[in-house]
């Protein structure tokens, strides 16, 4: 690969804690390298930050891989960047020309106030999972693991919707700040499978009682979590989590 | 002095024998008992998660802002386990004796035997939690092999198996969260152990958030902390893995054993320039199907894809046949730098070699799925087409990561390669029950030392973290609570909580105010720079007496000009960085210390003082056949205690791949 150096101004949003107003502040970035992450160019800024006695930019990340989940800037309008199925930390500077500008926002959504500058609270995200997205089985219950074939296709399709790393994009991408994504993937993770199978209704009735009660708006459809998505979660999971809950809807017993 | 209390009778007996007799604690005494798990990863959220089932009362903490991040999610390839699903001839006995042989006869032959004993049920359980591993069509689960082994025992999922473990585990423990019986304490940082009459009681951290010290009380502390890769500034690792939590149980009386004990890992991205924050591993499931080479001329500058077939250099297959390119990590990572070092390395810095995937994607994939279709005489851009496809379903999120990274497209041309700093070996000394050297404090999963000697084998790291977890802990820590259970919970008003979190206090406020000149990272990737040279793949006595010197020197450089921004009541993350690389900088003492003791070459350390005609590592059993455990003294003093190793049944000898 061809690679050069450019420089940029970045317009980041700078807010103190979570009480703080908040606002937009403007840095020159200079001779950045193409081979460069977006996250490896915020270092740089944020070195440039300290030599001057100011305070960095914070911001959540830890693996630089794309699997954790935790970076999560809106830059330029759209949650994590320019590149299809990617995270903030596997964007490089290469999708980028001398001379840009960039605007880097924290997600926006009332279920997940800003802790500080570019980092959110996502806890929301655990709460629904404690609400039912697991399968009741204390350790050292289980039978050998080839007790119970498991078609492939239900597998993969299993493990497709089991590859979120509950970012958040979905939600932040969302006029109405919708789960439905986050939530039809680990509902559907787990009702394809005949392990899950047992507390389907019960799963798929608790986890949305607990999405709505965090804040998260309705879904209307749009299809905007599925473009950005990172991991390529497809939308078909919120027709399945839609069936699921109103077959637990359907009947008496739980 | 140091008991490592493994238990008497036949190898395969112990754990069956330890279980039938260890000490127990019923259901109305474990609700009055307190345990803090410290960490989320596997090894922490399968040991809350079991604890919490149990009906132990849980704390866990984790330093993210959700266990479900810990880095345990970034593992790529797989699980080992004795299934014998693929009929190969496997067995507890032989992923026991692949480990201890793997780890060049410098791990425990008790604790190797328990974990591949428990292999098994690591499977069971994860699949009854709704693990999505691979599966064959006709619905079994799928292996796939790895490095030092010659059957097929790895389970996966995709190049994402760490991901699906760990939420697994994690779904886990946020069940028990819902049930009450765990408190999880996220973007939490712990800062040191409390101790009282020689028993760990509690911990101090730091809430992230608002920068608030915490105490909390427990009848007994667990450290699931993972690894310390990242004193080599860069590696594999995540971006917050540290030793911190380990170094402060050290400082408090914990041992630390075989620190320099370090695996690089032979097929990682290479580094592209000073920007690097991390390097990105390629999993070494991929050499089941990638073949390494380098051009046999010297100075060959032709892109990968013109130089012919019989002017490349298969240097594993070369030199190891018996193994081919599924060597062991410490071996391949050395034959990848020899390679290199001679000049034969490729890409724009010559520290790299190729991983090059053609050979099987035509022949071994491509031929089955056209035999599959029934496609007679197949021509290759046939069987191209269809190989992608198989080798995107078992690969695809690491090919599309190579891609995104070095703008390369591995299905097209070769990926390059290097070794790079991805586990540690050495880590907090255990006893056969987990527990450190003070008494009531347990390390589990990378932060322990015990199972994989001087070199961990493929797929056995995530083995270990659920094993310790899930069925060890469990048994363990019931034998030391059985005496506790009259111990009232200790209040955190206690002196002992107060003066340990006066001295974390007061170390924040000395840093905060230096107020010099250098920032933390351009400390921290010059204690890397130090550790890389030094203590790295080769090491001799010279350069290891330079590194303690270079690194006594950054120390001092590092308390007087260090610049921290910000204040202590906020969320500070360069205060929590600064305070990692002080560990840090005392770690890379100690493990150049260590590698400077053991003059032998074993495993992934390689002293350049001893290797055998060839340049494989020569072990001296007659001398080094033991753990270094170091007891902390004072600043840049320590003392060694030696835990002789005895093989019973795995009789050392000089380890051969050929
Ligand atoms: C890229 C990569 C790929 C890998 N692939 C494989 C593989 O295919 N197979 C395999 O077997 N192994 C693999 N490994 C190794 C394996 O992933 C790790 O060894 C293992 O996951 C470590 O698990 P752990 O639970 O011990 O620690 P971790 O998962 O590292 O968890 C550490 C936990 O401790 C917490 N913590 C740390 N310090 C503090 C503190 N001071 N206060 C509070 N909390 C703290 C963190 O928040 C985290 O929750 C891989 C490693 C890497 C780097
Ligand atoms: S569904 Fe996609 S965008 Fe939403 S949390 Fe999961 S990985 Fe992130
Ligand atoms: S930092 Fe882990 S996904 Fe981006």
């Amino acid at each position: 690969m061809q690679h050069y150096n450019m420089n940029l101004t970045l317009k980041v949003w700078r807010q103190k804690n979570a009480a703080d107003k908040g606002h937009f502040e403007t840095y020159p970035v200079k001779n950045i390298s193409s081979e460069m992450s977006f996250l490896e160019m915020i270092d740089v800024l944020n070195e440039q930050l300290i030599k001057e006695g100011k305070e960095p930019i914070a911001f959540d990340h830890d693996c630089r891989e794309g699997i954790c989940g935790m970076c999560s800037m809106y830059i330029n309008g759209r949650p994590h960047g320019p590149w299809q199925h990617n995270t903030t930390c596997q964007l490089h500077m290469r999708a980028y020309q001398d001379g840009d500008t960039i605007v880097v926002e924290p997600w926006r959504a009332n279920a997940f106030p800003v802790v500080k500058d570019l980092m959110v609270d996502r806890s929301a995200f655990d709460r629904i999972i404690q609400a039912g997205g697991y399968i009741s089985v204390n350790t050292g219950n289980a039978v050998d693991a080839n007790a119970t074939p498991i078609e492939k296709d239900k597998a993969d399709d299993a493990f497709a919707a089991a590859a979120c790393i509950g970012c958040g994009a979905c939600v932040a991408a969302c006029k109405n700040s919708s789960a439905m994504l986050f939530v039809g993937a680990k509902v559907s993770h787990l009702a394809l499978l005949p392990q899950g199978s047992p507390e389907r209704k019960s799963r798929a009735v608790n986890m949305v009682a607990q999405m709505d009660k965090e804040g998260f708006g309705a879904c209307t459809n749009t299809g905007a979590c599925e473009a950005v998505c990172p991991k390529g979660i497809s939308i078909e999971n919120i027709a399945r989590l839609n069936r699921e809950y109103m077959m637990a809807g359907l009947t008496e017993d739980k | 002095m140091l008991d490592s209390k493994i238990p008497a009778g036949p190898l395969d007996q112990k754990w069956t024998d330890y279980k039938g007799h260890c000490k127990l604690v019923n259901p109305a005494n474990k609700r009055k008992l307190e345990v803090i798990v410290v960490g989320t990863g596997l090894a922490g959220a399968s040991a809350a998660a079991s604890l919490g089932e149990l009906g132990y009362q849980v704390k866990a903490f984790c330093f993210q802002d959700s266990p479900r991040r810990a880095h345990s999610i970034a593992a790529q390839g797989g699980i080992n386990a004795a299934k014998n699903y693929q009929n190969d001839g496997d067995s507890v006995f032989r992923l026991f004796y692949d480990t201890i042989k793997g780890g060049d006869y410098r791990a425990r032959e008790a604790n190797v035997h328990r974990l591949a004993e428990v292999s098994v049920n690591i499977i069971d359980q994860c699949v009854a939690q709704g693990v999505p591993f691979a599966r064959e069509y006709g619905g079994l689960l799928n292996n796939r092999s790895f490095g030092g082994t010659q059957v097929k025992r790895t389970f996966y999922a995709a190049g994402q198996t760490g991901q699906q473990l760990l939420i697994g585990a994690y779904q886990a423990l946020e069940r028990q969260v819902a049930l009450g019986k765990v408190k999880m304490y996220t973007r939490h940082e712990m800062l040191d152990v409390v101790v009282i009459d020689g028993k760990a009681r509690g911990i101090i951290c730091r809430n992230l958030i608002t920068g608030e010290l915490e105490r909390h009380f427990g009848h007994a502390v667990l450290l699931c902390t993972g690894g310390y890769g990242n004193v080599f500034y860069l590696s594999t690792n995540a971006m917050g893995s540290n030793v911190t939590a380990a170094w402060k149980a050290h400082k408090k009386g914990a041992y630390f054993a075989n620190p320099c004990f370090t695996q690089i890992h032979p097929t990682c991205i290479p580094v592209s320039g000073d920007h690097q924050s991390k390097l990105t591993l390629m999993s070494e499931s991929l050499r089941n199907d990638g073949r390494i080479w380098v051009p046999a001329k010297l100075g060959d500058k032709r892109a990968a894809n013109d130089i012919p077939e019989e002017e490349r250099d298969y240097f594993l297959e070369r030199r190891y046949p018996a193994f081919g390119n599924l060597v062991p990590r410490d071996v391949a990572s050395r034959a990848a730098k020899e390679r290199c070092d001679a000049g034969y390395g490729v890409g724009t810095t010559g520290q790299a070699v190729y991983l090059d995937f053609k050979f099987n994607l035509i022949n071994k994939y491509g031929k089955a799925e056209a035999n599959k279709l029934g496609i007679q005489n197949p021509d290759t851009a046939t069987l191209i087409r269809l190989g992608k496809e198989v080798v995107k379903e078992e690969y695809g999120n690491l090919f599309d990561m190579y891609e995104k990274i070095t703008g390369e497209n591995p299905y097209e041309v070769p990926m390059r390669i290097y070794p790079a700093v991805h586990y540690t070996m050495g880590g907090l000394w255990v006893d056969y029950e987990l527990m450190t050297s003070v008494k009531g404090l347990y390390a589990l999963g990378e932060a322990n030392f015990s199972d994989h000697g001087a070199n961990r084998l493929g797929a056995s790291a995530l083995m270990q973290g659920l094993a310790d977890g899930y069925f060890v802990i469990p048994y363990t820590i019931g034998n030391y609570l059985a005496d506790e259970i009259a111990t009232k919970p200790i209040p955190t008003e206690h002196p002992a909580f107060a003066e340990a979190e006066q001295k974390v206090a007061d170390r924040i406020n000395t840093l905060l105010s230096i107020k010099g000149n250098q920032t933390v990272e351009s400390f921290h990737k010059r204690l890397g720079r130090i550790m890389w040279e030094q203590c790295g793949m080769a090491r001799s006595e010279q350069g290891l007496k330079k590194a303690i010197e270079d690194i006594r020197q950054l120390k001092k450089e590092f308390w007087s000009d260090v610049r921290i921004p910000g204040q202590v009541n906020e969320m500070n993350p360069e205060l929590d960085k600064a305070g990692r690389v002080a560990d840090f900088i005392e770690l890379g003492e100690l493990m150049c210390l260590d590698a400077l003791d053991r003059k032998e070459s074993c495993g992934g350390h390689f002293r350049e003082e001893s290797q055998t005609e060839e340049g494989e590592a020569l072990r001296d059993d007659q001398q080094y056949a033991y753990v270094a455990a170091w007891g902390y003294q004072s600043d840049s003093q320590w003392q060694l205690n030696k835990e002789p190793l005895l093989f019973d049944v795995a009789k050392p000898s000089q380890r051969s791949y050929k």
